[in-house]
């Protein structure tokens, strides 16, 4: 029997806003008009929204702030933090809540003005008292332990890593919405300048403002509006760890459980899947993520990178509108996935779409490689 | 050891670990029930849930599990080594390993604690161990 949330909850209405640079914008001056373009893609008004789901660096209690600035008083609310999986992590509590009747149209939101702002990753993360006397970089010393692990264990290569970049930046030139569009060579990226060896500055992620907003209904309800509607199949989260230290094994992530959900709920395996989009933070993630999600076999990934699999005309069509790489980064990325994943599955991406793409799998990070959230979302075909 | 206490009304596990540390001991919780330590210091064992710890000093023997240097501009400093050490006894802990460059801090090398008192805060940082 399937899962009761399988396919029970459908995205309606997607929104981007402030994606590079929102200059004089506060973090949720962008929310807002993500969630006003979100709005006007669904043909809904901020009044319809009954549920709301958002996390934040910049709030504390960030539902909140956010319903007293949209001016919406919520039936539900859920602000769970998981770092940058956060907003992935909410499909599962917003198509929990729809189908409980807790709430009717679910909004999932978030905005950041990180790189107008100065730059610096905001948190409001305790210390760390373990790691304080080391001034490790956070987060990255944490990845370059992962990345470094990989190469010691499995022979994965800075060549490897570049190459993830690369196809990124290729994805990213299909996409006139990307930030970082220039030409990108192996080379480039293996001589930029190193930050945590073996990671350079461009093994990371963007430093850009945005927001972004995915309205989800009932499935019932999903056909009255203006777009295909995407149905969530599933969604898993898994976590093992909060800090590096605490990680059993550096190249395998909890995805390999999070993704194991999703796909059970959903019904499906990694051979149906037509798109990926994957929360690539650093290079080493989008290698890690695909061996743990089953798309190559552990240990592989840096070669099934390096073979031409996950840019534009490969086998496996990974990070479509450039990544977290290319594309966009303000602090967290989770809803960006989301929104590419939908964009994808209802079809119009232009340069970059992939065509027939009927199940696309989402997958959040949070923390340091710590929490680990998969969706599956598809199209009616596949419902 | 019995100076310190470890009694469910006294100090925590990080004030005792830190205690430990001002008297040049590196000591770890350790599981009456599963026989395992671990790292950060609890009052719950993370392997069994066995609330049955004791304290005990460690080896100070350990490996390096994984390592980065961290870039930095000579005049701030220059480059430094931050790496994550698995003891002989388990436990994994983040440190840095002293005494050579940053670079040449190597996965699998043998390493041997060190406890640095430079401030009222000590920590344990980690030199290569001495070929046997
Ligand atoms: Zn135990």
């Amino acid at each position: 029997m399937s899962h009761e949330l399988r396919g029970s909850s459908a995205i309606v209405g997607v929104g981007l806003a402030g994606c590079g640079e929102a200059h004089g914008r506060m973090p949720l001056d962008i929310l807002a008009e993500a969630t006003h373009n979100a709005l006007d893609d669904a043909g809904l008004k901020l009044s319809d929204i009954d549920g709301l789901f958002t996390g934040s660096s910049y709030h504390f209690m960030p539902t909140l702030s956010t319903a007293e600035y949209l001016g919406i008083k919520p039936r539900f609310s859920d602000g769970s933090m998981v770092g940058g999986s956060s907003f992935v992590a909410h499909t599962l509590n917003a198509a929990m809540a729809i189908k409980n009747g807790l709430c009717e149209v679910a909004l999932i939101c978030y905005g950041s003005n990180q790189r107008t702002a100065g730059g610096k990753l905001a948190t409001m993360s305790e210390q760390q008292t373990y790691e304080t006397p080391y001034k490790p970089r956070y987060p990255i010393s944490s990845y370059a332990f992962a990345a470094a692990r990989h190469m010691h264990q499995y022979g994965t290569t800075r060549e490897n890593m570049a190459d993830v970049a690369v196809a990124a930046r290729k994805w990213a030139q299909l996409n006139p919405e990307a930030f970082s569009r220039a030409d990108l060579t192996r080379e480039e990226v293996m001589s930029a300048r190193m930050v945590s060896d073996p990671l350079s500055l461009l093994d990371c992620c963007l430093v850009t403002d945005g927001g972004g907003a995915v309205i989800m209904v009932s499935s019932e309800r999903a056909k009255d509006f203006p777009n295909k509607p995407v149905y969530l199949m599933g969604t898993g989260t898994a976590h093992w760890h909060r800090q590096i230290t605490q990680m059993p094994d550096l190249t395998t992530t909890a995805a390999l459980d999070s993704g194991k959900r999703a796909f059970d709920m959903a019904g499906l395996t990694k051979d149906d899947v037509d798109v990926v989009e994957l929360y690539d933070a650093f290079t080493i993630n989008t290698i890690l993520f695909l061996e743990d999600l089953g798309f190559c076999a552990k240990g592989e990934g840096g070669a099934f990178v390096s073979n031409g699999n996950i840019a534009p005309g490969g086998s496996l069509p990974v990070n479509t509108n450039g990544g977290g790489l290319s594309c966009v980064h303000p602090g967290m990325y989770g809803i960006f996935i989301l929104i590419e994943a939908v964009r994808q599955l209802r079809g119009g991406c232009g340069d970059r779409q992939v065509s027939d793409a009927e199940v696309a799998l989402v997958h959040g990070n949070g923390g340091v490689l710590s929490s680990q959230v998969t969706s599956i979302l598809g199209t009616e075909a596949v419902l | 050891m019995s100076e310190i206490s470890t009694s469910p009304v006294g100090p925590g596990p990080d004030k005792v670990y830190a205690d430990y540390l001002k008297k040049e001991v590196f000591a770890l919780p350790k599981c009456k029930k599963c026989g395992e330590f671990h790292f950060f210091p609890r009052i719950v064992c993370p392997h069994c849930g066995s609330f049955e710890l004791e304290w005990q000093p460690l080896s100070g023997k350990g490996e390096v599990y994984s390592t980065t240097t961290i870039r930095r501009k000579p005049e701030r400093g220059g480059n430094y080594n931050v790496c994550l050490v698995t003891l002989e006894e388990g436990p994994r802990l983040m440190s840095r390993v002293e005494g050579i460059e940053a670079e040449a801090v190597k996965i699998g090398a043998q390493v041997c604690a060190q406890i640095n008192n430079d401030s009222d805060e000590p920590f344990v940082v980690f030199t290569p161990a001495k070929e046997a």
